[in-house]
């Protein structure tokens, strides 16, 4: 029998009973849908992150007071405390090494803003001019902080947005005094509305000049340095050079962490990318029932067909042939379903981007080709026990059958 | 009625039977479906296997059709020993040399009447372009042109037996076997399709006929009756047709 020969035979076998190949082919599109649409959603969520990390400025080295025992990035190192301070001195030693733009300090505390008669919680950021620059924000009102040397910075404070309308309301706020823990200080401008970077939103920061927080805070301890690099390529060069110019500084011990921006984009792309899969795999079990169903469909078909093979036989088909025909026919039904399931599938991560626009759920192209090549394995596989039933039929007693 | 025994040539036999033997399992109890068969077969004879149900007389068709094997005996086509023939060499066989028709048609009932006899061809693997000249050649030669396109349910019981006849000649089979052709027929359809087979019959198509039916056995030149799996009688009828 000529192939092209047998896949019309089947698909017209398949077709004969559209119910069941229907039923079934919805079977097995829901499995390689869930692969391609929950892995959009997995994969998603990693770019969602990455570029939450790459808003904060892309040259970027990170300094982190204390040192982990592991060499590389470690989640934990975020929340761990300080063995050793890092001074504004320390950063302002780092302008000096070769391939360093900017330097910003960060100091981070929850603090308590107070202005015409009006009271809330917010959290303080004390840093300098270059944080801006260095964290890629965009002003809404007015200016960030003025330059000014190191450690010395004027009265000033820019406030978010949302902090700004909960005290301010529409009122302009360029100008006003405000009270930031037991500092007066004049509003000189307001951060454009969503920022936002870390996992967290500018809308409700009060930037200060550092000197000032660590002054209301009575420490000089600094929380990070920021430093950009000239450039991309300059990046591990600086690294390395702001991790030896700190350890001398600190009595030749290296009591500090430093990263780039990039390996906590790498971390946590590992992770969601391991979510991903864990996912991917959670919907391939649909599959595997899809093909379960699959091999079913095509036991009633084999039943039902009793006396076709028989007569086949009769008519001078080899076991090979009728084996073929019907596993030609449960390939041809994965397929079929497979290839619905990846267009559902597109079109479901389609509508989720519709409605979430921030959201980047486009289905990754290897969870497609996982899906699809799933589905038609366990369609393979599935379809041989009918097959091999089919093919091993007694033709006498296949064809005295109604 | 002569009582001549048509056994005199074996050598050029078309069919030679020697000794089949065959024994079902129903249960834990044996059924001897055939005991020591010995049958000639000469190419173009006419032939009507008659007997009780039971008898073997469908055993001893599908023997001849190849769908069966017999425990014991040989069975020479066209001087080829086909017993010790693999699987797949006795559906070639089958294929090339023996045409089935059967009582209920067994017409695949989603495809067309073309379709349908197109399925041999389609089989042995022949080419697109020489499965449809041969088949548009049959759909005329049995009557069948305007029908080619409805499906075994559109169809009348003359007009689906014809479609299975048409199926089980396509590939010029040396011998046709016909497994009660006229039961599902009634009396005026049945004629009809009797005089197909004995047309072909007369073309040199060595016709075998299985049947309970006294007045269609009785129109064979050649009437073998069966009892408990043995030939009781083997007779050649000068009345017969030809």
């Amino acid at each position: 029998m000529r192939i092209l020969d047998t896949f019309r035979y089947s698909a017209q076998a398949a077709t004969g009973t559209p119910l069941r190949t229907g039923l079934l082919m919805l079977a097995m599109s829901i499995g390689v849908a869930a692969v391609v649409m929950l892995t959009a959603l997995g994969d998603g969520a990693r770019r969602y992150v990455v570029n939450e990390f790459s808003a904060i400025g892309s040259n970027l080295v990170i300094v982190l007071p204390g040192r982990s025992d592991t060499r590389g990035f470690n989640p934990a190192n975020i929340i761990t405390s300080t063995p050793r301070d890092l001074t504004v001195n320390d950063a302002s030693s780092l302008l000096r090494l070769p391939g360093v733009m900017r330097v910003a300090p960060i100091t981070v505390a929850t603090t308590e803003i107070n202005a015409s008669g009006k009271l809330r919680e917010a959290m303080m950021v004390g840093t300098n001019a270059d944080f801006i620059h260095v964290r890629q924000l965009k002003m809404g009102l007015g200016r960030f902080l003025g330059k000014s040397a190191m450690g010395h910075g004027a009265a000033e404070v820019v406030l978010g947005n949302k902090i700004r309308q909960d005290i301010f309301g529409n009122e302009s706020p360029l100008g006003k005094m405000v009270r930031v823990g037991d500092r007066r200080l004049r509003v000189v401008g307001v951060l454009a509305e969503g920022g936002h970077g870390m996992g967290m939103s500018t809308d409700e920061l009060v930037i200060v000049p550092v000197s000032i927080a660590q002054a209301m805070l009575n420490s000089n301890t600094l929380f990070r340095i920021l430093v950009e690099a000239r450039s991309r390529d300059q990046l591990e060069e600086v690294k390395a050079r702001v991790l030896k110019m700190i350890t001398q500084r600190h009595e030749g011990e290296e009591d500090i962490t430093v990263i780039t921006q990039d390996a906590v984009l790498e971390t946590f792309d590992k992770i969601l990318g391991v979510l991903t899969m864990g996912v991917a795999g959670i919907a391939a079990i649909s599959l595997a029932v899809a093909g379960i169903l699959v091999m079913n469909v095509m036991l009633v078909s084999v039943t039902q067909r009793t006396a076709e093979i028989g007569l086949l036989k009769a008519l001078g088909a080899t076991s090979g042939a009728v084996r073929q025909l019907f596993m030609v026919e449960a390939i041809l039904l994965s397929l079929a379903g497979a290839l619905m399931g990846i267009a559902l599938g597109y079109l479901g991560a389609a509508m989720l981007r519709q409605f979430y626009p921030t959201f980047p759920a486009y289905p990754p192209m290897w969870a497609v080709l996982a899906g699809f090549g799933t589905a038609m394995v366990s369609g393979l596989i599935f379809g041989v026990m009918p097959a091999r039933r089919a093919a091993q039929m007694d033709p006498i007693q296949a064809l005295s059958k109604r | 009625m002569a009582d001549a025994s048509p056994q005199e040539q074996p050598e050029s036999s078309l069919i030679s039977l020697q000794g089949i033997e065959r024994t079902f399992l129903l249960g834990d109890s044996k059924v001897h479906a055939l005991r020591n068969v010995n049958l000639q077969i000469q190419p173009g004879e006419y032939i009507a296997v008659m007997g009780p149900s039971g008898s073997g007389k469908s055993t001893l068709l599908n023997m001849i059709g190849l769908l069966d094997r017999p425990d014991d005996g040989t069975y020479l086509l066209e001087n080829r020993d086909v017993t010790t023939l693999n699987p797949d060499e006795l559906a070639k066989v089958r294929s090339e040399r023996i045409g089935f028709i059967f009582q209920s048609f067994h017409l695949v009932p989603r495809l067309t009447a073309a379709a349908n006899i197109e399925l041999p061809l389609v089989l042995s693997g022949m080419s697109a372009g020489e499965r449809s000249k041969r088949v548009a050649q049959a759909l005329k030669e049995y009557g069948l042109d305007d029908r080619a396109h409805h499906r075994p349910n559109e169809l009348s019981g003359g007009q689906r037996q014809r479609v299975a006849i048409a199926r089980a000649t396509i590939l010029r089979p040396a011998v046709l076997l016909a497994d009660e052709p006229t039961g599902n027929l009634d009396k005026a359809t049945g004629e009809e399709v009797v005089r197909l087979l004995e047309a072909l019959n007369a073309q040199g198509m060595t016709l075998i006929v299985v049947t309970h039916d006294q007045a269609l056995g009785a129109r064979a030149r050649r009437q073998i009756r069966m009892e408990d799996g043995s030939v009781v009688s083997d007779i050649l009828n000068q009345q017969g047709h030809a």
